[in-house]
């Protein structure tokens, strides 16, 4: 009854503050199409490369890769100054058979791409090299079996010795070998046709398709935590706390009614950017929608149990701010959008306590993978795990403002 | 003797190593306006929340309505006002009035002639329905007195209540204050202005952690061998430094 009250007034307070009302709402959606246009846009690095003294091949071969642009130039100073100049990104010079490999490496991105294609015109130039080594000993082997079909006639015509028979046919038997081979090779030479396949989404699937589900989390938490603790900060300094606690109100029925009314802004938010990266950004929903929202409650509930804690330790709203910093965005680092697979053993041990990581777990496993919510069962356990922990916490924390 | 509505016995608080209550015997009866005044940071505002329960005694004992606090229940039967007007600024008058009346346990079908006698009270009615963000700084204390005056409560705790309150209105709501105190009501209010603790039934007078007095005001008065309660006031500062 009372927790229904508070309800009612946090959504009420909440509705007309019109303003904090279009930063929960229109910032996630447009940051999102922000980040949707900059990452895919990001995804391919087209890269300038100067040669000095290279073949004509490996220039010719270079230039064919997408997104690859060649300039040659007479001598490596001219080079230098094309790439002081920022007019080329790296500078591919042959001296004999080496290859100096020189990069301005002020974009690590751009210095793969000059690295992969770079390793792709060699293969490319020495592959063929071999077809026409190839071409070459077919001729030869052809020549060869001439003239082996020859030998083998004469040996026949003449009266086969026990020994001599048996050496014969061990030369036969090989050179028979050898034409399979040739044959098997000549096939090879053909290019294989590959098809690609994609599990989830098309080639067009870049970063920003594993992000997402991430930052929809990360979105629905940041905005909870903040402004809930700025709510109940306010709460505490204008007064009404300690009004509202000199009342027969339980402290749990203010916990469980600001529980209530931010778990009903976070669906709302959630199935928002839901639909927007739906619609509008065209991501591919595997699993469950409804899942993906009922695990995105979840997380806002317990970053509104952390916000209402932590705003019990900040004195203004200005030190409310400082917990930024410190509590939400290392979540950033440990919720998956960095791959952890990667990170040191002790590094990756700090994300078992970080919320946002199961969430980003469960939640990409839902929309990529179609996988159940019952199948995320240990995700969420551990989610309401923090929940319920957060939220006794809170229960005994009021205590300060009153002793029953 | 009248009932004891509030009492307090050798109370003593103590934040961590500072002292602010050392030992404090107060009682309000029923039907009787206990006035308790002293310097700021005489400790008042600790009186009225180690009444409440929203702190506890270090020492001594603090009873309201023979019940030792802290006690939760008993919250629904006192009207508080803080010094601070915490009202919900995006709210109107009669949305806040609403949930702190819900928040009380005042039924339903009483709330709308409840919220109307408060409102009425403090003079207040023509703007219920304005948000509070848009009130008076007196508006703001007048609304917050309501808020207190709902459910007629038994005991009345008000924190500077006619702070920044028009003399006119003022007058007015110490006319309400007696008539509830008529009903047999009690009330405990802190006070600057010294001629208000001239309206009370007994004064305490606050300082250092103690009640250095506590009587009639005129009782007081001649105790002292002065005219008026701020001399008094004056007076007993002057022994104690």
């Amino acid at each position: 009854m009372r927790t229904i009250a508070i309800m009612n007034r946090v959504l009420k307070e909440l509705i007309r503050d019109k303003r904090t009302l279009a930063l929960m709402f229109v910032a996630p959606i447009l940051i999102m199409l922000l980040m949707s246009v900059i990452f895919n846009t990001n995804s391919t690095t087209d890269v300038n490369v100067g040669t000095v003294a290279v073949t004509q091949k490996l220039n010719q071969e270079m230039g064919d890769i997408k997104h690859v642009a060649v300039k040659t130039y007479d001598t490596k100073a001219a080079a230098k100054r094309a790439l002081q100049d920022e007019k080329i990104d790296a500078i591919i010079k042959k001296t004999g058979n080496t290859y100096d490999l020189t990069y301005a490496n002020t974009d690590s991105s751009k210095t793969t791409a000059v690295k992969m294609a770079f390793k792709n015109a060699v293969t490319a130039t020495s592959v063929d090299q071999l077809k026409s080594a190839l071409k070459k000993s077919t001729t030869g082997m052809a020549k060869l079996q001439a003239q082996l079909m020859v030998m083998q006639k004469q040996q026949a015509a003449s009266t086969p010795a026990a020994t001599g028979n048996a050496a014969a046919a061990k030369q036969a038997a090989a050179a028979k070998a050898k034409s399979t081979t040739t044959a098997t090779k000549s096939t090879s030479q053909q290019a294989p046709k590959i098809t690609n396949h994609y599990v989830y989404g098309d080639k067009n699937t870049g970063y920003f398709a594993k992000m997402l589900p991430i930052l929809m989390g990360f979105f629905v938490f940041f905005f909870v935590f903040l402004i809930s603790g700025m709510a109940l900060l306010k709460e505490r300094t204008t007064g009404t706390l300690d009004r509202l606690l000199a009342t027969p109100v339980k402290r749990s029925s203010i916990v469980f009614g600001y529980m209530l009314s931010y778990g009903i802004l976070a669906v709302i938010q959630t199935v928002l950017i839901v639909l927007i990266t739906v619609w509008l950004l065209g991501m591919e929903v595997v699993g469950n929608m409804a899942s993906v929202v009922v695990i995105n409650l979840i997380l806002a509930l317990v970053a509104l149990a952390f916000g209402i804690l932590l705003s019990t330790f900040a004195n203004s709203e200005f030190q409310m701010m400082q917990f930024i910093p410190l509590v939400v965005i290392p979540q950033i680092f440990f919720s998956g959008i960095i791959p952890l697979d990667s990170m040191a053993d002790w590094v990756k041990d700090i994300s078992y306590i970080i919320p946002l990581k199961y969430s980003g777990d469960a939640v990409s496993d839902v929309i990529m993978r179609g996988t159940s919510i019952f199948d995320e069962g240990g995700n969420i356990l551990v989610l309401l795990v923090f929940l319920v922990v957060l939220t006794f916490l809170n229960i005994i924390g009021l205590k300060r403002y009153r002793k029953v | 003797m009248a009932q004891a509505m509030i009492d307090l016995a050798h109370l003593a608080k103590k934040f961590g190593d500072q002292t602010v209550l050392k030992d404090i015997n107060l009682t309000v009866n029923a039907g009787e306006i206990v006035g308790l005044i002293g310097p700021s940071g005489a400790g008042k505002s600790t009186v009225i929340k180690v009444a409440l329960g929203m702190e506890v005694a270090n020492g001594g004992s603090a009873k309201v309505f023979d019940t030792v606090m802290p006690d939760r229940e008993l919250l629904g039967r006192i009207g508080y006002m803080a010094q601070t007007d915490a009202l919900y600024d995006d709210l109107s008058g009669e949305e806040n009035l609403k949930f702190f009346g819900l928040m009380k346990g005042i039924a339903k079908a009483n709330m709308a002639a409840e919220i109307a006698h408060a409102a009425g009270v403090v003079d207040l009615t023509a703007d219920l329905k304005k948000r509070v963000a848009g009130y008076s700084g007196g508006m703001k204390r007048r609304l917050s007195l309501a808020i207190a005056l709902l459910g007629n409560p038994e005991l009345l705790i008000l924190d500077e209540p006619t702070v920044g309150i028009d003399p006119a209105l003022r007058r007015q709501i110490w006319a309400e204050l007696g008539k509830i105190r008529d009903e047999g009501r009690a009330i405990l209010i802190t006070t600057h202005v010294m001629d208000e603790a001239e309206l009370t039934d007994r004064v305490a007078l606050l300082l250092g952690g103690k009640v250095m007095a506590f009587d009639k005001p005129a009782v007081l008065k001649q105790q002292y061998g002065v005219n008026t309660i701020e001399d008094v006031f004056l007076k007993a500062e002057g022994v104690e430094q």
